[in-house]
Parts: structure tokens; C-alpha cells; sequence
């Protein structure tokens, strides 16, 4: 059911939020010119355990959004792809979904919804891949002592766009653990949100964007520590080659007045692997009250550090196997954090050979 | 038998006030299982001779030649000169993040043997190299240099050498930073790799107790960058005595 009756604001380019997306490439997502398709294409990938369902419902929004893609999406459907576990489920193994219909023509606009019962233990691996202009609302519920593993990888063809919220309300002692990982589309706009319900819950955002000629990765992280007592650490590691490659790292922490106990550190590092290519890093750190455990932020772009490649080439190692060595241990310490070997190795595989084509 | 020629080798580094010269003409040639052992004050050019030989991008070669069993060192990349048997412990090792010390190793292995070695075989070379070290198995799988202490550095360095297996190896400073028992142990590491691959060494130091367990054949002093006095093992002593004083005025 429609509901595209609202007048939305769209963005221009001048707004904080857009200035450094290249709206042009965007396939009509930001101003209503994209035509929906209506398509669903979340999909399971396997047999579900006992405890997890996944259905397609009507729901509404957990939290209020002021991102203009967001709205549209809501705006034209309430129809919402809902995985749930149940309390006290604890899962062994990581549930898959994925991802099927994809199309360049049509644009899909998707709702979706992960939600945890009271102490559930889950690890969800969500696969990004295909052809597709895609928006997407997606929502995490996590309830009181609960926690969540929530990986997602954008591994889109080329021509694809993606723009989406990954938003995560955190309730009493709840931790949620986010690995983003995109390496593949043409434009990807990613904002990993975190909001906090009560006090003793953690988030952990960790992310790796590699991106290659001319690919846009934006991602744009808000923590809201609007409750005493809750701890998030943001790490995100880039790496960028070729001519008008650019990525956008975004990091915004809110610690509140009345969030005493908060505890944050937010990192980003980039490597710029060629000339040509841009890495923008906005740590943003707002602090309303002196009354907490730590809060700090660090980033840092660069080059390859000849010392590093000095002293692997003085082994014997070559040029080109010492950069890659670098890159892969750059990565390393993200990728391994996603604990699924087959997935690990693709994802270096995929690396190794992005470079081999760069010729870097 | 392989030989290092070093023929008036004149070196400069790039620093914001332009180009400054550090080494000034050295001559030095160095033979499979001889030990040169290198001394000289802080400054003098010691470790600038040592990175040039490895092909340091830091350094500008002015003028001279280094030859590795007449194979023109200078013009090789730095991996050339270890595929040509050139080895360099280092005084400051890097470190590498997210890269494995066994990873680190067997891609090293791999490049100079042409090969990757046989799993079950390197596993156990690995294994021996580190015990005779006496270093904790875990440690092959930590981050090269990632928050190892000095110690551990250097017993990293000499794992390398005797895994690696050079024909000339030079040692920037190995004694720096070691207590008694670890320089002994690092130590009798060089020496396994003397005895075992006929291994020649140029030691670089600016203290003399080293020398008391890996012992020298020649021993040239260092100073303001070209070697001011040459001999055997008995120059030691007396630099033992007197310090660097003569040389650092003349």
C-alpha cells in the first residue's frame, strides 16, 4: 500500500548529510524519479532453526528516520521482511540471507526488520550481491540481554546502487556487533546507526570498504548514547585505488547529558593505494556531560609506509607481494572478527585480485 | 664461497637542508665464513652503510661499488639483493600489522627458494629455529614486531637468518637493547649460522662485549664515514680501553 502522499525535501547536495554523495548517480533513489519496481528480493538462503522465522508483515518503523531515502521507502510500502529469534534462542550457526531479483531498470524499495528475543544469541550474515538500485530501511531489535552478530557484505556488480540504513536499538544489556564490508557497486551509501534504550547494552560497528575506479562507498555512523552505562567502539578500515575513486567515512557519537558511564572510541584508518583517489574521515565527537568512562576518536590516511615494505622486500619479497601482504594485514583485523572461514577467504581473494587488476 | 666487495662506496642522504654526505669513500670486502665486525661511534656511518648495502629507497648512492660475487649489488631491488644472498638484521624491525609471523616467513621462504616449502618440513625447520631461540611457540602467531619487546626483536632477526639461510649477513646493532642472557642466545644463533651455511657476517656495533661471543676475525673502526683503522681481534681490546677518542678527533 502506497503511502507517497508526503512532500519530501529533496537533498540538493548542499545539505551536511549529501555534500559529499554524487546524487547523479544515485538512479532517481534521492528524488522520486526512481520507478518501483516492486520487487522483494531478501531471501533465506538455507533451512531456518527452530526459534527463527522469517515472514514478510506489516510493521512500523521502530524509530523515526531524518534520512529523505528512508522516508520514501516508508512512504511507499509497510510491507516489511521480518527475521525473528525467539527468547533465549542461542544459535550455533550463522543464518544466511541474501539476495535474488535484482534488475538495473526498476528500483527496489525494501523494509526489513532482525529481531532478537530477551537473551537470544545470533550471528546473521547478510549477502549483498547482484544488480540492483536498491533502498533499504533495515531495522534491528535487540531486547534485554541479547546479542547480536550482524555481518553484512556489499558485494554488488558494478552498475548497482545501494543506499540504505542499518539501524540497531540497543536495549538493557543487549550487544550488538556490526562487520560492514563493501568491496562491490557503483554507488553504496551506508548509515550504521545505534541507539541505546537502556543503560549496560554495547555496540561494536567495524567495517572494511575497498573501493576501486571511480566506486562511491559512503558510510555514515550515528551513535546516540542517550542512556547512562552503554560502551560502542567504531573501527573502519579503507583502502582506495584509481582515478575519482572515493569513499566517505562519517563518524557521529552523541553522548547526552544523562548518558553518565558512557564509553566510546571510534577509529577510522584509510590507505590511498594510487594517486587519483580521494578518502574523506569526519570523526564527530559531541560530549553533553563530563561525567563518563571515556570517549576518543582517531583517524588517519595514508600511504603505503616504505619501513613496511622495506623491511618485507628485504626478505626477498617482491614489490608487488610485499604491497599485498600490507593491504591483507591492513584488513586482516576486521575480516577475521566475521569468524566464517569461507567468507574470510573470498573477501581476501577478492582483494588480492582488485589489486592484481589495479596493478598496484 | 661467495664474496661482498664494497669499493669506495660514497653514500648521501636527502634531509631538508639538501643532500648530506655520509659515507666518504669505504673499502671492505668481505668472504663466507669470515667475520667482520664494524665499530665505531654514534654517527659515524655505521648503519648508513648497512641500509645502503641493503638498498634502503633512504639513501643516494654518490660514487663506488658493491659487488656480491661480482654481480653488480646497486643495481638489484631490494628483494634482488636477498634472492642474491644478502641479509640484513635489523637494528629497528618493522612492524607489519595483521600479518602472521609464520605467514610472514613462508611467504619469505617461498620467494627466496623459489618454492613454497613443503608444509609438514617447514612446520618442523620453524618449530627448531624457534626453540633453539628460545622462543614461546605462540609467537609464530603474533604480528610481525606487533608490541614485541627488544628482546624478541632480535631473536625475530636471527630466526630469519638461520631460516633464510644468506651467504653474507650484516648486522645493524644486534647486541642494542639486550640483557646478558639474550645476547647470548641471539649470539650462539649467528654462530649455528656461521658453522651450519658457512655464513660471513659483518657485525656492526658500538660496544665490544658482543665480541666476546661472536668472535672476529677483522676489525675496522668507523669513523665520520669511511674506516680510519683496521686489524684482528686485539683492536678490540684496545678500543675496549681507550674508547673512540683518537679517531673521533683526527
Amino acid at each position: 500500500m502506497s503511502l507517497a502522499t508526503t512532500n519530501y525535501l529533496t537533498p540538493t547536495g548542499r545539505e551536511e548529510a549529501w555534500r559529499f554523495t554524487p546524487l547523479k548517480r544515485l538512479q532517481g533513489l534521492h528524488d522520486g524519479a526512481a520507478i518501483d519496481g516492486q520487487r522483494t528480493s531478501l531471501v533465506s538462503k538455507a533451512a531456518l532453526p527452530s526459534g527463527v522465522n522469517f515472514v514478510r508483515e506489516s510493521l512500523q518503523p521502530l524509530a523515526s528516520s531524518d534520512d529523505v531515502i528512508i522516508e520514501r521507502v516508508r512512504g511507499l510500502t509497510d510491507d516489511v521482511s521480518h527475521l525473528s529469534i525467539a527468547a533465549n534462542c542461542e544459535l550455533t550457526e550463522p543464518i544466511f540471507l541474501g539476495r535474488v531479483l535484482g534488475a538495473l531498470e526498476t528500483a527496489e524499495f525494501s523494509r526489513v526488520r532482525i529481531s532478537l528475543g530477551a537473551h537470544a544469541v545470533a550471528t546473521v550474515v547478510l549477502e549483498n550481491t547482484g544488480d540492483t538500485v536498491l533502498a533499504e530501511d533495515l531495522e534491528i531489535s535487540l531486547a534485554p540481554g541479547s546479542s547480536l552478530k550482524f555481518v553484512t557484505i556489499q558485494e554488488f556488480e558494478s552498475k548497482s546502487v545501494y543506499t540504505a540504513r542499518h539501524h540497531a536499538v540497543v536495549d538493557k544489556d543487549a550487544q550488538f556487533k556490526s562487520i560492514t564490508i563493501t568491496v562491490g557497486g557503483d554507488v553504496v551509501r551506508i548509515l550504521p546507526t545505534v541507539e541505546f534504550t537502556a543503560p549496560g547494552g554495547s555496540a561494536e560497528l567495524l567495517g572494511v570498504y575497498f573501493a576501486t575506479s571511480g566506486q562511491f562507498f559512503e558510510h555514515r555512523m550515528h551513535v546516540d548514547h542517550a542512556v547512562p552505562h552503554a560502551k560502542s567502539r567504531v573501527n573502519y578500515k579503507g583502502a582506495l585505488v584509481g582515478r575519482d575513486t572515493h569513499t566517505v567515512w562519517i563518524g557521529d557519537v552523541l553522548i547526552r547529558a544523562v548518558a553518565e558511564g558512557t564509553d566510546t572510541y571510534e577509529l577510522n584508518r584509510n590507505l590511498l593505494l594510487s594517486d587519483g583517489s580521494r578518502a574523506d574521515s569526519v570523526p564527530n565527537l559531541e560530549i553533553e556531560t563530563g561525567e563518563i568512562v571515556g570517549a576518543g576518536h582517531a583517524s588517519t590516511t595514508g600511504r603505503f609506509d616504505d619501513e613496511q615494505l622495506f623491511y618485507l622486500m628485504s626478505r626477498g619479497i617482491s614489490m608487488e607481494n610485499a604491497r599485498r601482504l600490507v593491504v591483507r594485514g591492513f584488513f586482516n583485523e576486521i575480516i577475521t572478527e566475521i569468524g566464517i572461514e569461507r567468507i574470510q577467504e573470498r573477501l581476501m581473494d577478492r582483494i588480492d585480485g582488485e589489486l592484481e587488476k589495479a596493478g598496484v | 664461497m661467495s664474496r661482498l666487495e664494497i669499493r669506495n662506496l660514497q653514500v648521501s642522504v636527502n634531509t631538508d637542508a639538501g643532500a648530506v654526505d655520509i659515507l666518504k669513500g669505504v673499502d671492505l670486502t668481505i668472504n663466507s665464513g669470515e667475520t667482520h665486525a664494524i665499530m665505531g661511534p654514534n654517527g659515524s656511518g655505521k648503519s648508513t652503510l648497512a641500509y645502503s648495502i641493503a638498498g634502503h629507497p633512504k639513501y643516494t648512492i654518490v660514487g663506488g661499488s658493491v659487488t656480491l660475487d661480482g654481480a653488480d649489488v646497486l643495481e638489484m631491488t631490494v628483494d634482488e639483493r636477498a634472492k642474491a644472498g644478502l641479509f640484513l638484521a635489523m637494528q629497528y624491525p618493522v612492524e607489519v600489522p595483521g600479518v602472521s609471523v609464520s605467514n610472514f616467513l613462508r611467504t619469505a621462504a617461498t620467494a627466496l627458494r623459489g618454492e613454497a616449502p613443503k608444509l609438514r618440513t617447514w612446520v618442523g625447520e620453524v618449530k627448531e629455529a624457534m626453540e633453539a631461540l628460545n622462543m614461546d611457540p605462540a609467537f609464530a602467531s603474533r604480528n610481525v614486531n606487533e608490541g614485541f619487546s627488544g628482546g624478541e626483536k632480535k631473536r625475530h632477526e636471527i630466526m630469519q637468518l638461520e631460516l633464510l639461510k644468506p651467504k653474507i649477513a650484516i648486522l645493524d646493532e644486534t647486541d642494542s637493547g639486550l640483557d646478558v642472557d639474550a645476547l647470548r642466545i641471539v649470539s650462539e644463533g649467528v654462530n649455528r649460522a656461521k658453522e651450519n651455511n658457512n655464513l660471513g657476517v659483518l657485525l656492526i656495533t658500538h660496544y665490544t662485549r658482543i665480541l666476546k661471543y661472536i668472535k672476529p676475525d677483522f676489525v675496522h673502526v668507523f669513523a665520520n664515514g669511511h674506516i680510519v683503522e683496521e686489524g684482528g681481534p686485539d683492536l678490540a681490546d684496545k678500543l675496549e680501553a681507550n674508547g673512540y677518542a683518537d679517531y673521533v678527533s683526527k
